[in-house]
């Protein structure tokens, strides 16, 4: 019998939601469980298969120097590296902390700071080691996840689209919200793989799938502005769930008050 | 992958803490055990118990998973972000965060939700996210350590039906987020004064033939777990909960205690507190006055405080599984949850059927300077929100108290009660049962933190 490929899940800090998109894929779930062996998945399993592994997938930013040095042990026994999710790939919504004093963040949630270690920043995977692949999503899609995964098995190029979420609302006919009701929209700038999701719910995008191929920031900005959004919007609005990604941190940072 | 839980190692060996490979020299008068990351729990927690001379002197149940700092975090963020963000607190139960965000907000801004069709398609909403997670929970996460599996998959294996069904159900709770949130995890379609879009009827309406079909299998789950062997073990708790006069409270009610506690959500603060303690980067929830500190919040609680609110068909399940109306055996929180999604499918059922469009997705909000709380039943417990606004609607101070911070001390006490009736056990036994006794709380521990490691010493 050839040895199946050993499929690893880590933790970092995170929701828990990009790994229970792999249990949420009801359909596919026995069939995956199938093609791999899943030798390290703490939240589905106590059962643990030791390394090394030939395909990690790795939810959550690093926040702590026990978790920096962690992330290097599963690098070392992981032959593919993949992040699932915002938190993985730009340091997620915890990230809001590197624009802040972190003390008087752990200040004003933990009675005894003394209790608490933590770093100063929440970062991606890759600002800690080398990424074989980055999934977006603030959570992933299942659908981007099960095409990833079914691609590194057959060593093939994964088909995940890099453009804008403006290229979904086209395709899906979805009416622009921007341009239709002058709803402030961070679509232009977002990579698609959400699956057209806040424009047809007549709402603005808030960028959970992070920022887009070459992102034009400062121009959806200067636009924004022109819809009445104030500096502070609009640092707010590149400030969410991908916030410390390198072109909202930009832009975020660019309207920044004095 | 073995069947036997005596052979597995729990844990990561990437860690280099996984205890079970080498077990510590034993004395007839001192142990230590040690399980440094707790499976199929969500989030990462530990556990370390040290027992001396045949007695169990400390269990400490702390949870490691890194702090995310929420509360500093939506500090200067407008009302109509903090659903979004909150949901972001737990990939489990986000709409128990978006709503209880919702909830708190609307009561600073003097909004009112609690009847009506936006009120029903919340609780709709709300109805797929326990089934989502009761049914992730029961047959994923717990299920195999009554069946001696290390995890579904492989119990998929031997018994492919039970498992299929299981996943045909959980399905249809994440259909109904679907349906109503536009995603499964963290939905997009939920905002302060209802929703962005009303959900076409027909989409609606396509819930109703599945759901039949849902209240069958659902039924099949209790019957199934129904059979399984529970430990013996029963606690005198203090249980919490929410609680309505005409249906079993999911994201409305007051919140009472089976010892006379009935307030307003809004006097929590006034009843319950958090403490830090060095282990643990969760806050542990207590309660004030003479019933504290440890209380119960979750599956136990609902039942015994709201028996009478559930439905004929729950009640008689219920009974035929050998449930009475209060039940103190936290293994038995298993079978009602299944109770539970019985209740979810028959409510969900009921709202799908009467769904018409509402006129409008949402109410007007308009910001202005306040204070508010909110609460709600998520799949583990009560969930409390509290906001202050200043003028411009942004947010001054936040707090939360999720599930699983209150329960951590309840969770310590049951496992100084298991550990002190099973000191005869291995070690690996032992670390099962005390597994097992966590999973009774389905712990959400990326909530709670705001990681298990199990460490029990024999000395």
């Amino acid at each position: 019998m050839t040895a199946k490929p050993k499929l690893a899940v880590w933790k970092f800090s995170s929701c828990d939601g990009c790994q229970l998109s792999l249990l949420d894929c009801e359909d596919e779930l026995l069939a995956v469980a199938g093609a791999v062996e899943i030798a390290y998945f703490l939240e589905a399993s106590r059962a643990v298969t030791s390394g090394p592994y030939d395909l990690s997938l790795v939810e959550g930013s690093i926040t702590t120097p026990h978790d920096a040095e962690r992330i290097r042990k599963v690098r070392r026994q992981s032959r593919t590296l993949i992040t699932i999710g915002a938190c993985a790939t730009a340091g997620g919504i915890q990230a809001l902390k590197n624009f802040a004093n972190v003390q008087s963040f752990i200040r004003s949630v933990y009675p005894h700071p003394e209790f608490i270690d933590t770093l100063a920043t929440s970062t991606a995977i890759k600002d800690h080691v080398p990424v074989d692949f980055e999934l977006r999503g603030c959570p992933i899609s299942k659908h981007q996840l099960l095409e990833l995964v079914s691609a590194v098995l057959n060593l093939r190029k994964p088909v995940i689209p890099t453009a804008s979420q403006c290229l979904e609302c086209k395709r899906a006919g979805t009416v622009c919200v921007m341009v239709a009701s002058g709803t402030p929209c961070l679509g232009p700038v977002t990579q698609a793989g959400c699956g057209n999701l806040c424009p047809a719910h007549d709402r603005g995008c808030y960028g959970c799938f992070g920022p887009a191929e070459a992102p034009n920031t400062a121009s959806l900005a200067q636009h924004l502005a022109v819809l009445g959004q104030s500096r502070r919007d609009i640092e707010l609005a590149f400030r969410s769930f991908n916030a410390n990604a390198e072109a909202f941190r930009r832009e975020g940072n660019a309207h920044e008050r004095e | 992958m073995s069947a036997s839980d005596a052979s597995m190692s729990n844990g990561s060996e990437i860690e280099g803490s996984v205890s079970n490979a080498n077990p510590p020299a034993k004395t007839a008068s001192s142990r230590v055990i040690k399980v440094s990351e707790l499976a199929r729990v969500e989030g990462e927690g530990n556990l370390t118990i040290r027992i001396k001379d045949g007695r169990v002197k400390t269990v400490r149940f702390g949870i490691h998973e890194p702090p995310r700092f929420f509360e500093a975090l939506l500090q200067g963020r407008m009302f109509g972000d903090a659903p979004d963000i909150t949901a972001r607190i737990c990939g489990i139960c986000p709409i128990a965060y978006a709503q209880g965000a919702s909830h708190a907000m609307e009561r600073a801004l003097g909004v009112d939700l609690s009847s009506g069709p936006l009120r029903d398609l919340r609780r709709l909403q709300y109805c797929g996210e326990w089934i989502e997670s009761h049914v992730l929970h029961t047959y994923m996460l717990h299920a195999p350590d009554f069946l001696g599996y290390p995890d579904s998959i492989a119990l998929a294996k031997d018994h492919p039906g039970v498992v299929e069904k299981a996943l045909r159900l959980k399905k249809l709770g994440n259909r109904i987020l679907e349906a109503v949130g536009g995603r499964a995890i963290h939905p997009v379609n939920m905002k302060v004064g209802g929703f962005y879009k009303t959900p076409a009827k027909s989409a609606i309406r396509a819930l109703i033939e599945p759901l039949k079909q849902a209240i069958e299998d659902s039924l099949d789950s209790v019957h199934l777990f129904a059979g399984f062997d529970f430990p013996d073990f029963e606690s005198d708790y203090t249980f919490v909960a929410l609680h309505h006069p005409s249906e079993y409270a999911i994201e409305q009610g007051r919140i009472v205690s089976n010892r006379g506690l009935d307030i307003d959500i809004a006097q929590f603060e006034e009843n319950f507190d958090e403490e830090h303690v060095s282990y643990s980067n969760a806050l542990h929830g207590v309660m004030k006055g003479e019933h504290g500190p440890a209380y119960l919040t979750g599956p136990l609680a609902r039942y015994a405080l709201n028996y009478q609110q559930l439905s004929p068909l729950c009640r008689e399940t219920a009974s035929e599984a050998g449930l009475g109306a209060v039940e103190r055996n936290p293994f038995k929180s298993l079978l009602i949850r299944a109770i539970e999604v019985v209740y979810a499918c028959e409510e969900a059922l009921r709202l799908a059927s009467a769904y018409e469009e509402p006129e409008v997705p949402a109410v007007p909000v308009a910001p202005r300077a306040g204070q508010g709380a909110g609460c709600t039943e998520a799949p583990r417990g009560i969930c409390y929100h509290r906001y202050q606004l200043d003028a411009q609607g942004r947010i001054l101070t936040a707090r939360i108290v999720p599930p699983t911070a209150q329960n951590q001390k309840i969770i310590e006490a049951d496992l100084l009660g298991v550990v002190t009736r099973n000191l005869d056990l291995s070690d690996a036994q032992l670390q099962h049962r005390c597994e097992q006794a966590i999973r009774n709380y389905d712990p959400c521990i990326s909530c709670a933190t705001h990681f298990v490691k199990l460490t029990v010493i024999r000395e």
